[in-house]
């Protein structure tokens, strides 16, 4: 299942979400070579930043709430894994996010001198007080931090939003005319919030987390159908995706890569060569390609 | 009564509570927990933190953590009494590969003897055991087991003077034949016993530490090298050690931050 992304040659559609298993080139290889076409690292942010005490990840049987707070040693102190990734033999994405857009070309423009495959700058995570989500709600500031970004650095940028948007096709439009090359979407759902009702308090320590894996699929199927209907560039679609059926549903909705990250919980580390398969059975089952099927679910479609 | 998972956490109060040394204290939990020697527990204190402990003590009925007060989240633990509530979750991890019919060496290093005892409860009582700590205070379970145990300690308080790993070299070259090697303690110690082991061509199992977060393979805090600690781990066998680059040279700070051992090690002690 080769196909090209922005460029870009990769073996398969399926994309490494960030923030999980990001944190070294030795994990984003053994995540690569577990089957995974494009692996994203771990957000970079512009202070190094511990983030929150445990409990930071909690697995609800439906899915993780987690808040473990955009921890990164910051974008000036990963010299050694930026040597280690200049002699990489896949590609990557690096994540970016940042509190102004100051910040963000501060960073993005650092980064983009590591030569990643790709950048994407994370406008959406709700997991911190200031980092991001104010961008990611707003098509106005959405477009202020994407053109910025765009204008300082040289490799594709790609977007990642937030479902908490209250229209999401009007944010991924507004990315879109300001320059970005791709959009990832979602990130994780929520905030919600766990009460250990023994305890009497909330269970992570930042009280709220955000929610992934299998119970917010729906909502990342409807996101990622509005956006197609709203911008001509491709789409990273995640959220839930645990099963090859699952990313067949996404590429229907619209999306041209498929992320995982929750699904690792369930399915081990080479979830990602087994949902490759699995689709690849389905498009043999069926008779054709992931190209017939992008976006099969907007045809003959009205609204 | 709720079953212990390795979902969200089931709230447990302190059962007894039984002071093992002036820098030691073990909290036991009546409850069932399924487990394996070598897994581990995440333990919330709420208002707190979580942090990972292994079991101590096991049966059908009960179980129990050992405490050393080290830093912050140790030192309140340690204080914890009979009624006090906190989250349990688990086990996660992998625990030990037992080989009942192996002729076998356990090279036990300070409170690396916590994750050793309920495998030494499994252990026939020919197998060597060798347990060392910096001085005596630090002798974790000194009349525990019924296996005779070679003890030494860095000072000479206690036992041999001098290290484990010397006593497991003496051990071989004096003609005692091992089929396999488990060991925990300080990383230093783990690695000499994995070199002495490769010198004489014997499996060994180690079982590592990393700051962990979720605990079960996600999260990536805990990588060292391709490995990944709370899944793949916390107990690595020779064949996956020998290409662990990380193994007694690095690990990642709570900020993801790649390191020497010894710095981490001072930030993990704080």
């Amino acid at each position: 299942m080769t196909l090209k992304f922005l460029g870009i040659k990769l073996k398969n559609p399926m994309v490494l979400a960030s923030g999980v298993l990001g944190n070294s080139k030795d994990i984003l290889e053994r995540v690569h070579e577990n089957g995974c076409g494009l692996v994203t690292m771990k957000s970079i942010g512009p202070e190094p930043r511990d983030g929150h005490n445990n409990p930071t990840v909690i697995d609800l049987g439906c899915g993780l709430i987690n808040a473990v707070g955009l921890p990164s040693p910051g974008y000036l102190n990963m010299e050694n894994e930026w040597k280690d990734l200049k002699n990489r033999d896949f590609p990557i994405i690096a994540s970016i996010y940042g509190g102004s857009v100051k910040e963000y070309k501060m960073v993005a423009e650092f980064v983009s001198l590591k030569k990643p495959d790709f950048i994407e700058i994370n406008i959406s995570c709700p997991n911190s007080e200031k980092h991001g989500m104010i961008f990611g709600v707003n098509p106005q500031s959405s477009h202020d931090v994407v053109a910025a970004v765009k204008k300082v650095i040289n490799v594709p940028l790609i977007v990642k939003l937030t479902p908490q948007a209250l229209n999401i096709g009007d944010i991924a439009k507004a990315c879109e005319d300001a320059g970005a090359d791709a959009i990832c979407a979602i990130n994780t759902l929520g905030p919600g919030m766990v009460i250990d009702i023994e305890a009497r308090m909330p269970v992570l320590s930042f009280k709220k987390g955000g929610l992934s894996g299998p119970m917010i699929k729906p909502v990342a199927i409807r996101c990622v159908f509005d956006i197609y209907k709203a911008v001509d560039i491709p789409i990273i679609g995640l959220g839930g995706i645990t099963t090859g059926e699952d990313a067949i549903e996404m590429i229907m909705a619209g999306a041209s890569l498929v992320g995982i990250g929750s699904a690792v919980r369930y399915r081990g580390i080479d979830v990602f060569q087994t949902v490759s398969d699995e689709m690849e059975a389905w498009f043999l089952d069926h008779h054709c390609s992931l190209d017939d099927i992008k976006g099969a679910a907007h045809e003959g479609n009205q609204s | 009564m709720n079953t212990i998972t390795d979902q969200n956490h089931i709230m447990l109060r302190v059962g007894k509570k039984q002071i093992e040394s002036q820098n030691f204290a073990t909290l036991f939990f009546n409850h069932a927990l399924p487990f394996k020697p070598g897994q581990f527990i995440m333990v919330w204190i709420p208002g707190m933190d979580e942090k990972p402990y292994t079991i101590s003590y096991h049966s059908k009925e009960n179980f129990a953590i050992t405490i050393e007060a080290k830093g912050l989240f140790s030192t309140k633990a340690i204080s914890l009494e009979t009624g006090d509530l906190i989250g349990i979750r688990g086990p996660f991890g992998n625990g030990f590969n037992i080989k009942p019919d192996d002729k076998v060496a356990v090279v036990a290093g300070g409170c690396g003897m916590a994750p050793l005892a309920t495998l030494m409860e499994q252990l026939s009582k020919s197998t060597t055991f060798i347990h060392g700590a910096r001085s005596k205070e630090y002798i974790l379970y000194p009349e525990r087991f019924d296996i005779e145990r070679l003890f030494c300690t860095d000072d000479g308080s206690f036992g041999y003077k001098g290290f484990v790993t010397d006593l497991l070299e003496k051990e071989i070259t004096s003609g005692k034949h091992f089929d396999s090697v488990y060991t925990c303690g300080p990383e230093i110690m783990m690695y000499t016993v994995f070199c002495i082991c490769e010198k004489y061509d014997i499996p060994c199992q180690v079982s590592l530490e990393r700051y962990m977060r979720c605990g079960f393979g996600v999260c990536g805090a805990c990588v060292c090298g391709k490995q990944v600690v709370c899944k793949d781990g916390p107990v690595f066998e020779s064949s996956t050690l020998r290409a662990m680059k990380d193994f007694n040279a690095k690990a990642l700070l709570k900020s993801g931050k790649d390191v020497d051992l010894s710095q981490y090690f001072s930030w993990r002690c704080k």
